[in-house]
């Protein structure tokens, strides 16, 4: 071999090196930054059931936010009489809606969008009907629960 | 007194050469045509920046990051501290006016296709630091912790996670978790006053160096006039003093929008409220907002709000390369189809703002 390409040989290898350790240096700080920045998975509370209050504490026609765990849901006393309860985060953009007496509807302020006392989307940008809560009375007391 | 500014200036220039700076202002010159209005709106975005700046600092010697603070260390700002309703009116109308003044100066640079080669990165880094204005918006927003900046911030990050693919990571990266809480406050604090400004910064000093390295932009029928018949303004101190006196008058409406209409503070937010009625975002996301509130639940195959994003990134984008796609300019030529896609842009967003304001 001559001197040449043994000069050659050896620069290139020295490049081969660089670089590879240019990448591993980056890769090395990189790293540590990003999976900082990644939020830690907290650990939920897993409720499955919340006593959401007196039957005397919801007004006939009315709405309620009440807390499930860390999500808001939207209790409904309608003028029938029956409780409804149902996910409060709008499917469209993650706003709370609210229960609108004058339409008999459940609205989002955010982008006008409507769903019925089902949690169906009826108008409005809302994709996907509002996930619904089972209501139980317990004499006097209203528990509101996870659908099976 | 003259004295002393004469051996300050003669100490300096015996060390740092000031004469050779000296002579490079004196020798640039500013295009004086009927458009030459337009120049000073780039100017006027720096003066709006640096009083974002000033103000900005003054904040935070009170302002307190965190759910439980946030607001109430604003409420002490603008009932008790001195002057902190000024200051926080001024920060909030100078962010608009900025916006304002920044979309003003990068609609004449279109316009005048000054973007042309060979300022393709002027065009670039000043397109960066209109996004990072955006960015200081919609970060500064949340900061009061007040209801209708919680659920703006909601709806803006479920925006940006709606994006396929990249949305969701990005969503959980603004805010710090699934859901807007404290977290979200702290990284968007960290947003505001330190990531944001760094980026803006380094930013700012390549736009400023391109314009110094470059000179000002002439328009295209200059190229055409013979050196005799081009009028010019000598840069200092004629161009400047101008841009001096406009700074002065842009201070003086910033001191009346900040006194008469002061900022407002609302209702502190509350995660389990709902969302109140009349819930806007800062006008220039209004148009945006607006047009996604037109669109239907699903088009196709694809929700109508993805399409809306997707459709609003690649618009952008395009309007990002103008200089790049736009051949004819680079040519030399006239290039009318840039001037009615301006004139439709200008139109659109004018009319879907009105639109979201009276709605």
């Amino acid at each position: 071999m001559s001197d040449l390409d043994s000069n050659q040989n050896r620069r290139s290898f020295l490049k081969y090196l660089l670089s590879t350790s240019v990448v591993g240096f980056l890769a090395s700080v990189l790293y540590p930054i990003v999976s900082y920045l990644n939020p830690p998975k907290q650990n939920e509370v897993e409720v499955s059931s919340v006593l959401a209050g007196k039957i005397s504490d919801f007004e006939k026609d009315s709405g309620k936010i009440i807390r499930f765990g860390n999500k808001p849901v939207l209790v409904i006393r309608t003028e029938k009489d029956e409780f409804k309860a149902m996910s409060a985060v709008c499917t469209h953009l993650d706003c709370t809606v609210q229960y609108k007496k004058e339409m008999g509807l459940i609205w989002c302020a955010c982008h006008n969008g409507k769903y019925d006392l089902n949690g169906k989307n009826v108008s409005g940008p809302p994709p996907r009907p509002l996930d619904m809560y089972q209501v139980n009375k317990q004499g006097d007391n209203i528990f509101v629960s996870k659908k099976a | 007194m003259k004295k002393l500014f004469k051996s300050a200036y003669d100490y300096l220039d015996e060390r740092l050469h000031l004469e050779d700076l000296v002579h490079f202002m004196g020798k640039k010159y500013v295009p004086v045509h009927s458009h030459s209005i337009w120049y000073y709106f780039g100017g006027v975005s720096l003066f709006f920046f640096i009083v974002q700046v000033v103000t900005g600092i003054l904040l935070l010697f009170y302002y307190k990051a965190g759910p439980d603070l946030a607001f109430e260390s604003i409420q002490y700002i603008m009932s008790k501290v001195q002057f902190g309703w000024l200051i926080r009116s001024v920060h909030g109308w100078a962010a608009n006016l900025f916006i304002l003044s920044a979309v003003i100066h990068m609609f004449s640079v279109y316009f005048e296709k000054a973007y042309r080669k060979p300022r393709e990165l002027t065009w670039i880094t000043g397109m960066l630091m209109l996004f990072l204005g955006m960015g200081f918006g919609f970060s500064g927003y949340l900061l009061p912790w007040n209801e209708l900046a919680f659920f703006a911030t909601k709806v803006g990050s479920d925006i940006a996670g709606a994006v396929p693919i990249v949305g969701e990571p990005i969503k959980i990266l603004m805010r710090g978790g699934p859901d807007v809480t404290g977290a979200t406050l702290s990284r968007l604090f960290g947003f505001h006053v330190a990531l944001f400004p760094g980026i803006f910064t380094v930013v700012l000093g390549l736009h400023l160096l391109l314009i110094q390295r470059q000179g000002i932009s002439e328009p295209m029928h200059f190229a055409h006039l013979p050196q005799k018949e081009k009028k010019t303004m000598p840069f200092f101190p004629n161009f400047l003093l101008r841009d001096l006196l406009l700074w002065l008058v842009m201070l003086n409406i910033l001191a009346i929008l900040a006194v008469f209409f002061p900022a407002e503070l609302g209702h502190k937010a509350d995660a389990f409220g709902s969302a109140p009625a009349g819930i806007k975002p800062e006008w220039y996301f209004l148009f945006m907002f607006q047009s996604l509130k037109y669109l239907p639940a699903h088009i196709l195959f694809i929700e109508g709000e993805v399409l809306g994003i997707l459709l609003f990134g690649a618009a952008f984008a395009l309007w990002l390369i103008v200089p790049f796609w736009d051949r004819k300019t680079a040519r030399g030529e006239q290039n009318k189809l840039i001037t009615y896609i301006g004139i439709f842009v200008i139109m659109f967003i004018i009319v879907l703002t009105i639109l979201g304001w009276v709605a």
